[in-house]
């Protein structure tokens, strides 16, 4: 077992589905030339390794996708890059109105077995660049959404969402890829739709997905010297959503937070919260709580920035909060 | 244009290339973050267009922005502190390089969806016309935005309309690492608005004077009501995309050769020299003063403070509306939770 960056192991989930699968394309802009591949290096080098699978496609959004359900329909199964989700909102009408809807609307007789993999998350891009639509994808019948949080979980679902034969919408936060984490030399699948727990604790569940786990077990190592054990439950899945885990654990900590970066009002956590309190509400001490992201366009300024996106502090502070009974 | 607006320009240009690589040196320094597109290589593109202009014609643009904000005539300083992300800014620091805007000087702003400012350009040509007046709309954009949708739709509807737009297209040949002949079918740009029965033309991007020509000639057209046109100005630029940018693809022969025709130099020697239009001292002088007025704008940025806090939530809407998460006050999530928390 070795370890290797959520982008190298993203990779290797391309390089064996290639590999395996001749109907396998990968497609997107920038992916070929671009600084040896990809505007985030994510397919570096495999255009060489599978000559013309791996293509470079106009700025198009709209036809990259719409192209590649086609495609899929007559069973191809491409792979493409939308170069961040800012831009999936070009392919809007693609993704909604033809992918999601194609096996249900024709009766089962269509299959769309696609990838859309795109970063999301910010970096000082400002307003149009520094968004993720989780929860807007999330709430499409017909649609998988995927968003892992480590390097491993990120191979064993990319490879499992090439093999899906339904669209799925596979979110890579941009904060993630050169982080680090184990990954075994053999193969092996991760299914999709199945959340995991990160961490065992017994005092106050924590439910999050995607970059806000990395904030959570940092949370996590500094509420443990305090000697308040969290339980963090990684969804993994956003699309269908897994809720069997966290509900378990909400039984046996009675306490619960929902950590997400996005924007509160209308979001994932909401509907987490409406769930768990729907299948645990007699088991629970305290109100559910949530730490989200606060709801403005995504400013420049660093400390602007800075201010909107909920860190390892904010889960501390809500814990902190919710231990005190202060909700 | 006399002596005196062909110095301009030619100080323009020199404002723009030395503008860009102090950029270049502060984005290196960190004080400048997220993306970057340096416009070194086509000043002659903006500087020549915006000449052929009234200062009251309407200017959108894509991101890569940072010259037709200077030949607009924004003051260096507020550019950079954009740049920086402070309160001195085009926009006090909440969109950044590839957002700067005036409106006061009818710059609309920087966009940065490929394509999504195409439009916006086309409603602003149309409210010239339901306005009854005669100022025309430039909107500007790379030629790898030709292959999205919105590029097509909007010179379907504003020729359909017959709006005063003009359609500016900086051919630099790459779309981030692709090339043109990679992610266009037509390689001749300006070929493209001919399927919108649109009229178009191709201009030398490098040259300051051929790009001054067309525009004002295209202005004339759509300002005497007969309609928006295309123009492709073939350049290059002389940088990466971006700062994040290898420019590991481009080959290196290509863009020294690119560097051999730099339109400032070209315009310098083949114009101003050649028709005693400038010494040079004068050059000199230019130099000495655009470095300084370069220096003025890193030292306005640096000086200039970060936003306040609680301006986050300004602004948000044109009608103030209650925070729907937090009631209008400012800090961070897990601080009002408590409070918020309960709020319903
Ligand atoms: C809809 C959309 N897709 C992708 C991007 C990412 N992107 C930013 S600039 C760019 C290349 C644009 O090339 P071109 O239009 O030729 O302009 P240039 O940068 O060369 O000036 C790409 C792909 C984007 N901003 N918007």
């Amino acid at each position: 077992m070795a370890e290797i960056t959520f982008r190298e192991a993203l990779k290797r989930a391309l390089r064996e589905e290639l590999a395996r699968d001749p109907e396998v394309v990968v497609w997107g802009e920038d992916i070929v030339a671009y600084g040896g591949g990809g505007a985030y290096a994510v397919t570096a080098g495999l255009a060489k390794e599978f000559p013309g699978r791996i293509r470079d496609t106009p700025i198009a959004e709209e036809a990259i996708v719409g192209v590649a359900i086609g495609a899929a329909m007559a069973g191809i199964r491409p792979v493409v890059e939308l170069m961040t989700i800012n831009f999936a909102l070009v392919a809007w009408d693609q993704i909604v109105n033809h992918a999601a809807k194609q096996h249900h609307m024709f009766n089962g007789a269509i299959n769309v077995p696609m990838v859309m993999r795109s970063p999301a998350g910010f970096g000082r891009t400002a307003a149009t660049h520094s968004q993720n639509f989780d929860a807007w994808l999330a709430s499409i019948p017909g649609l998988k959404v995927v968003e892992p949080a480590t390097p491993y979980d990120a191979k064993g679902l990319l490879k499992s969402a090439i093999r899906d034969n339904d669209p799925v919408f596979f979110i890579e936060h941009l904060q993630l890829y050169g982080t680090r984490g184990e990954v075994p030399d053999t193969e092996y699948l991760i299914p999709l739709g199945v959340s995991d727990r990160k961490r065992e604790g017994k005092d106050l569940t924590v439910v999050t997905w995607g970059r806000m786990l990395i904030e959570t077990m940092k949370a996590a190592k500094t509420l443990a010297a305090e000697g308040i054990e969290l339980d963090v439950i990684d969804l993994r899945t956003l699309r269908p959503l897994d809720l069997s885990l966290a509900i378990e654990s909400v039984k046996k900590t009675n306490r619960a937070i929902v950590v997400e970066e996005g924007w509160r009002s209308i979001g994932l956590g909401a509907e987490i919260v409406a769930s768990l309190q729907e299948e645990a509400f007699h088991y629970l001490d305290a109100p559910i709580a949530r730490v989200a992201g606060l709801e403005v366009p995504m400013p420049y300024a660093k400390n602007l920035e800075r201010a909107t996106l909920p860190f390892a502090e904010d889960v501390v502070a809500a814990v902190h909060a919710m231990m005190a009974n202060q909700y | 244009m006399n002596r005196e607006e062909l110095v301009s320009l030619y100080r323009q240009m020199v404002l723009i290339r030395v503008f860009e690589d102090k950029s270049a040196e502060m984005y290196a320094k960190a004080k400048i973050a997220g993306f970057l597109h340096l416009y070194n290589g086509q000043e002659a593109v903006a500087v020549g267009a915006l000449s052929a202009l009234r200062q009251d014609d309407d200017l959108v643009t894509h991101y890569r922005d940072h010259g037709y904000a200077l030949a607009r005539g924004l003051a260096s300083t507020a550019v950079m502190a954009e740049l920086y992300g402070r309160v001195g800014g085009t926009t006090g620091g909440r969109g950044g390089s590839m957002h700067i805007a005036d409106i006061s000087k009818h710059y609309w702003g920087g966009y940065a969806i490929v394509g999504g400012h195409l439009p916006l350009a086309t409603g602003l040509a149309y409210a010239n016309t339901h306005h009854k007046c005669d100022r025309i709309v430039l909107c500007v954009m790379g030629e790898g935005s030709t292959n999205i949708g919105t590029f097509h739709a909007a010179l379907n509807w504003a020729q359909l309309w017959k709006l005063p737009v003009i359609f500016l297209v900086e051919n630099n040949q790459y779309a981030m690492g692709t090339a043109l002949s990679v992610h266009s079918a037509v390689t001749e740009i300006y070929k493209k608005a001919l399927a919108h029965d649109m009229h178009a033309v191709r201009a030398d991007g490098k040259d300051v004077l051929a790009m001054h020509d067309a525009v004002a000639l295209l202005a004339d057209r759509a300002r005497r009501g007969e309609g928006p046109a295309l123009l492709e100005a073939v350049t290059y630029r002389f940088r990466g995309h971006s700062m994040a940018d290898s420019d590991v693809q481009r080959p290196k022969e290509e863009i020294s050769e690119q560097k051999m025709r730099d339109p400032i130099t070209m315009f310098l020697n083949d114009v101003l020299f050649k028709q005693n239009l400038i010494t040079q001292v004068e050059v000199d002088q230019i130099q000495k003063d655009v470095e300084a007025e370069v220096e003025a704008s890193v030292a306005f940025a640096d000086a200039s403070p970060e936003p306040a806090l609680d301006t986050l939530y300004n602004d948000i809407y044109a009608d103030p509306v209650d925070n729907i998460q937090i009631n209008g006050s400012l800090i961070k999530p897990a601080t009002v939770l408590p409070r918020n928390g309960k709020h319903g």
